[in-house]
């Protein structure tokens, strides 16, 4: 898989971390192979909304890619949940039904950013570095922060 | 069957299989399925409700499966039978997130169900309003069978008719 210059946290330069949240282990691995190659760590992973709420509470991550449609608890109440109790949560909707009220609905309910499956690198890797804004710096080969 | 319910998964199967496997894709074959569905190799049934019904199964042999899996994830993956179900299942969701995305965007609503495996060999012949088209894609890993069998909801488009008359 291709690398990326590291995104790490500006504030203590370490990788950020991930919450992986989809009830396909294949596409949490698949997930999982992307945020290594961007320098990122993932803090815990879920495959359903309920187990998603509980991650968060316990691991407190930087970033949660979430998928829509699971089992229990769908992605979007989900991240609306997460952010009720979290104003400062970074949730990045991750789904292959990518239709306009889907995405509308899920940043009217506190999502920062959608991306459609299957996921490209390069596009995911953007995502990041915007929804992270000043929060994140990307490292360059030299390791100085740009 | 309309083709204009068939173009969107046509369309979304050839551009996940293109992505994921980074190879281009062919469909080698289109037929309307005349006898019951047989299935070819390991397969995922999604279903749909709501302003169009039906289902669409994705079949595939397991090797091509594990193929598709190593491909999608950039490394060799070990076969194992979760990794060949999880393959399928998640190429069947990614395909039809993607048709339904268009679909929805047309102004279709309905429901798309979670993929369930089909186990048994043989499935319920297709009727004269649901008849069913397969098609094989072949890729560099190999052939991946998509069988599509939609039709309109016509209750819920009389429904509509009416509202939009009141």
């Amino acid at each position: 898989m291709e690398q990326f210059a590291p995104v790490r946290r500006s504030k203590d330069g370490q990788p950020v971390r991930y919450l992986i949240v989809d009830d396909s282990v294949f596409a949490r691995r698949n997930l999982a192979r992307m945020i290594e190659s961007f320098g990122g760590q993932v803090a815990s992973e879920a495959g359903d909304g309920l187990a998603a709420i509980a991650e968060y509470d316990r691991t407190d991550p930087d970033i949660v890619l979430m998928d829509i449609t699971m089992p229990q608890m769908e992605g979007i109440e989900a991240a609306e949940k997460i952010v009720q109790q979290h104003p400062e949560a970074r949730v990045v909707m991750v789904s292959s039904v990518g239709y306009q009220e889907n995405i509308v609905a899920a940043l009217q309910r506190g999502a920062r950013h959608f991306v459609q499956k299957p996921v490209k690198p390069e596009v995911l890797y953007e995502v990041i570095k915007y929804v992270l804004g000043d929060e994140g710096s990307v490292i360059n080969a030299a390791g100085a922060g740009a | 069957m309309k083709m204009e319910l068939i173009q969107p998964f046509i369309n979304a199967a050839d551009a996940v299989l293109a992505q994921g496997l980074q190879c281009c894709t062919s469909i080698a074959n289109i037929s309307m399925e005349e006898e019951g569905y047989r299935r070819k190799g390991v397969a995922a049934l999604v279903w749909l409700t709501g302003d169009i019904e039906g289902r669409i199964i994705f079949d595939l042999a397991p090797e091509t499966a594990v193929r598709v899996a190593s491909r999608m994830a950039g490394a060799e993956l070990p076969e194992s039978d979760e990794l060949v179900r999880e393959t399928i299942c998640e190429l069947a969701n990614q395909v039809i997130g993607n048709a339904v995305t268009t679909l929805n965007d047309e102004g279709f609503h309905f429901r798309v169900h979670p993929p369930v495996l089909h186990t048994s060999d043989e499935g319920s012949r297709s009727s004269e309003d649901t008849e069913a088209l397969v098609m094989c894609f072949e890729t560099a890993s190999g052939n991946v069978f998509m069988n599509v069998a939609l039709r309109y909801n016509r209750r819920r488009q009389a429904d509509r008719a009416v509202a939009a008359g009141e």
